[in-house]
């Protein structure tokens, strides 16, 4: 599988700084075109305007958090099938099954570092 | 812990024995003495006089106006400082990165300059780690005010039952934020429950 590394990336978090800490590394791996949300309901919208080759996201977030999100975006958008990573510090074992039933692709435990972000997304996406 | 109410005789089966000698003397009203329901009476009003005078002794009020707004202030300057080193950080390396991608090399003097602003930065640890210590301090004051009230309570008026806690159902139970070290699974636990499905 190619990696098209032009593809629209989607990152949501409530956090600015991590938003920037993600988008940086991502720009490290040499994917400059990503796009930035602050909850799931403005990921959404954002959703909604663009295709996207992969989302990642937290998962506690205000209004609409990230397994909300993970379910609209599975449950019906024109895009439902994006490889979708979730980034949070819920760690509990109910958390992680919640989240694979709702059908995310991969999952990472906060506080993590560049070289699982980039082994995930190669497990989704295909290596690169 | 010791029970403040056994302690000084105001127990909850002595309020119970009290009131039920008063119904008693009530009832029976062609035999009741006016001595005997006064001091019934008047024992009933000295429990009720030590207990507003322990619930004062442990200053409630103290915890709305002082200790819980003190931890909050504290956590907000903790969200705030953190917030403020992570981006001061991530500006030097930002600058570094540029720095060292120029022609003939990075400048040793931008590179020590941006590495002491690093170090700098880095100082919020100290800080954050008092303030928590404050924050800690708050809630156990808090903690030892709301287990004295309970205790006082509890065991002074017989029959009162503290409701429990509504539990978050759906997607709100599974929003817990952090975990303690010891109670979260690893990312190797994750990737391993993660394969079960596939």
């Amino acid at each position: 599988m190619t990696v098209d590394k032009n593809m629209n990336i989607l990152i949501v978090d409530d956090y600015k700084t991590m938003l920037r800490i993600i988008k940086n590394l991502l720009k490290q791996l040499g994917f400059n075109n990503v796009d930035e949300a602050l909850d799931g309901s403005q990921a959404l919208q954002t959703f909604q305007s663009k295709e996207y080759g992969l989302v990642i996201s937290d998962w506690n977030m205000e209004p609409m958090s990230g397994i909300e999100l993970l379910k609209e975006v599975r449950g019906g958008s024109k895009n439902a099938d994006v490889p979708f990573i979730m980034i949070t510090a819920e760690s509990k074992t109910e958390n992680v099954i919640a989240a694979k039933q709702a059908g995310v692709s991969n999952y990472i435990v906060k506080p993590f570092n560049a070289e699982t972000l980039k082994q995930k997304i190669s497990s989704v996406i295909g290596d690169f | 812990m010791n029970d403040p109410a056994s302690a000084n005789g105001f127990g909850r089966d002595k309020v119970v024995k009290i009131i039920s000698s008063v119904l008693s003397k009530v009832s029976e009203a062609e035999e009741i003495s006016r001595e005997s329901l006064y001091k019934d009476l008047k024992d009933l009003q000295d429990i009720i006089h030590d207990a507003r005078k322990e619930i004062s002794f442990a200053r409630p009020s103290d915890i709305q106006d002082k200790h819980i707004p003190t931890a909050t202030d504290e956590l907000d300057l903790i969200v705030k400082s953190t917030e403020e080193a992570t981006s001061s950080i991530m500006d030097s390396c930002e600058i570094l990165e540029q720095e060292a991608d120029k022609e003939g090399g990075p400048s040793a003097f931008v590179v020590s300059e941006e590495v002491t602003k690093i170090y700098e930065a880095c100082s919020f640890q100290d800080l954050t780690g008092q303030r928590v210590t404050k924050v800690i301090g708050s809630l156990v004051t808090i903690e030892e005010k709301v287990s004295k009230m309970i205790d006082i309570l509890g065991s002074r008026l017989p029959g009162m039952d503290v409701p429990e806690e509504e539990e978050a159902t759906g997607d709100a139970a599974l929003m817990n934020g952090p975990q303690a070290p010891d109670k979260a699974i690893s990312q190797d636990d994750i990737d391993k429950l993660l394969a079960e499905f596939d």
